[in-house]
């Protein structure tokens, strides 16, 4: 199914349009911040081109979803199965409080991307962002995997502040050859070949499968992996101000 | 004092509080070129989810090139009553120019308005040379009197070649109220869609809030606010509104015009990094932040907030400093564009040179080209 969207489509007549469609694939032309789209989906295609709205694919359950340009804020908010591919970059919080499924961002994300996010027996979310993420990164992560690639080219550094701050559980994988300044001391960081590692060089193969790159080039490179430091609990989380 | 609630049914401004979205946008030909509100009003439609009807509005520069000269003030009126008494008040205190009810038309979704005059003035200059005040400090004290002292009056734009543009209703309906797509024509505009949280939402409560030629629309909630207000209010300032844009308006105002800092400046004293983050900068990043944090303690605003500033020549967009709203920016050629969702860009420009979301307490300013006169 092919929907034709302007700016003038009200989102709740395009999600209605696209739960009432039987068939697995649906495609949106022109979307222009329609809000929740693929919200709480389970087993369609969807492919996006232009900007979709808040709120893509939250409580999404299974299935895919394409974009072609950049998502918004809250991509894949507490989603629970499938895949988000952004061909693009994706805004502030995304991810936030997944506990499954796959989000691909070929570019950039904002701030505060997979805050929250957790996992549960087989339930194993993963974010991967392919040039860096804003402050936040991971913040009170209490499972899953974050990689960030790095492969920006604005100077900008690959993360931003507070990365981290109050995570128990999960890991991140930044790939960088030094560590970034800030990381919390209940964090360790740990430097690794990217391919030495199993369950990287899946999910860096996965990305590249998406975005046609290059793994054995992304892998051949130093990542830092950042897991809770049980050593050193937390007292106090912030500073005083 | 404005206050009028009639045909909305709602209580007082200022009376009560409700524990927000909005949308912020704006454009700005750095050129120097006008455009009409055509485009602002497209932008800020497509975030129609984001504000809930209550409020909206519209800020444009050089909108009135054959009246550059003067103060453009807006007003709103309850009765003719306040009309009069306005006008007494104006004849005694500035040369009108000009003055007329605002051309506006009946649009679906906005009602209970009130009167809307416009006039075009300048202080007189006996009066203005024995007050012993500069013609801004002279215009803003005019402004707050009307304000506080006339029943039913509100002037709600006061700057020159500027103009506010704003009521109780859906930002796209407020634009077409105003016949903004068709009788003005200016070189940046901005916008707002509110979704008012702590204020019930009447007429003058309805974003852009402005003082002189500066106008603010904001997204946000800050938690700052009684603590900014009882600072400002030593110098002279009167928070009547209960509104956090109120505040940051006059926060702005006393730091740009009393104070004389630079909008980067100001950046700093309001959105101030964490100490912990400023420690890890440059010595001579860490002196001048160091500097500002101490010099205007009462001055940070803290809790999410997302503004765009306006004023003659230019805009400055601005995050809280740990980015708790969204925002984004994009440039095409000499056109700068500002919005809270990336949409608001893109439907009015599909192919951009650049478009970037700005770190939290990192001001983006758009002026126009040196040597451009609007």
């Amino acid at each position: 199914m092919v929907i034709e969207i302007d700016e003038k489509t009200d989102f709740r007549t395009l999600n209605e349009k696209i739960r009432a469609s039987g068939d697995k694939a649906v495609l949106l032309n022109g979307c222009i911040g329609q809000r929740y789209i693929a919200t709480g989906v389970s087993e369609k295609d969807i492919t996006v081109h232009g900007t979709p709205g808040n709120a893509l694919g939250a409580y999404l359950n299974g299935g895919n979803v394409y974009v072609y340009g950049n998502a918004q804020d809250a991509t894949g908010d507490t989603m629970n199965g499938g895949t988000i591919v952004v061909h693009g970059n994706a805004g502030d919080a995304t991810g936030y409080a997944m506990r499954g499924g796959k989000i691909y961002v070929s570019g950039n994300t904002g701030y505060r991307a997979g805050i929250h996010m957790k996992a549960y027996m087989d339930l194993k979310p993963v974010i991967v962002i392919g040039g860096r993420a804003g402050s936040f990164l991971g913040e009170y992560q209490a499972g899953g995997i974050i990689v960030v690639l790095g492969r920006h080219n604005d100077g900008q550094p690959i993360i931003n502040n507070f990365c981290g701050t109050g995570m128990h559980g999960g890991k991140m994988y930044l790939r960088c050859d030094s560590l970034p300044k800030s990381i919390p001391t209940q964090i360790r960081a740990e430097k690794v070949c990217g391919k030495d590692v199993k369950e990287l060089k899946d999910i860096v193969c996965d990305y590249c499968r998406y975005f046609d790159a290059d793994a054995a080039e992304l892998l051949d490179a130093s990542f830092f992996v950042l897991t809770p430091n049980t050593d050193n609990p937390y007292k106090r989380m912030y500073t005083n101000n | 004092m404005f206050v009028n609630n009639s045909g909305i049914g709602a209580p007082f401004e200022g009376e009560v509080r409700i524990p927000s979205g909005c949308a912020v946008s704006a454009i700005i030909d750095r050129s120097g070129k006008t455009m009409t509100g055509e485009k602002i009003i497209r932008s800020i439609a497509t975030m129609h989810d984001r504000s809930n009807g209550l409020g909206g509005g519209f800020a444009g520069y050089g909108i009135y090139p054959d009246y550059k000269d003067y103060y453009a003030f807006h007003l709103f009126y309850n009765d003719f009553q306040a009309r009069k008494a306005t006008e007494d008040y104006l004849i005694k205190h500035f040369e009108i120019v000009y003055s007329s009810e605002m051309k506006t038309r009946k649009v679906k979704g906005i009602w209970g308005e009130p009167i809307i005059y416009r006039y075009f003035l300048y202080p007189l200059s006996k009066r203005l040379t024995n007050s012993l005040m500069d013609e801004g400090q002279y215009v803003v004290k005019c402004v707050n009197s009307i304000n506080a002292d006339i029943d039913g009056a509100f002037v709600f734009s006061s700057g020159k070649n500027m103009g506010i543009f704003k009521g109780v209703g859906y930002p796209e309906d407020i634009g077409k109220f105003y016949l903004l797509d068709e009788e003005y024509a200016g070189y940046a505009w901005t916008a707002h869609g509110r979704y008012p949280t702590n204020t019930p939402g009447w007429w003058g409560g309805a974003h852009p809030f402005g003082l002189l030629d500066y106008s603010i629309v904001h997204n946000g909630e800050i938690s700052s606010y009684d603590a900014n207000r009882r600072y400002v209010e030593m110098f002279g300032y009167k928070c009547s509104l209960q509104t956090d844009t109120e505040v940051i308006t006059y926060i702005i105002d006393y730091l740009i015009r009393v104070k004389k800092l630079t909008l980067n400046e100001i950046a700093k004293v309001i959105s101030a990094s964490f100490w912990s983050t400023i420690d890890e900068k440059s010595e001579e990043e860490k002196r001048e932040e160091t500097f500002l944090r101490k010099a205007f303690p009462s001055l940070l605003i803290n809790g999410p907030f997302s503004i765009i500033f306006g004023f003659d020549g230019g805009i400055m967009a601005l995050n809280d400093r740990l980015k708790l709203r969204s925002m984004v920016c994009g440039e095409k050629g000499d056109l700068a564009y500002v919005s809270s969702e990336e949409c608001g860009i893109r439907v009015i420009e599909l192919n951009l040179d650049r478009i970037f979301a700005p770190a939290g307490g990192v001001p983006v300013i758009y002026k126009l080209n040196e040597g451009v006169n609007a």
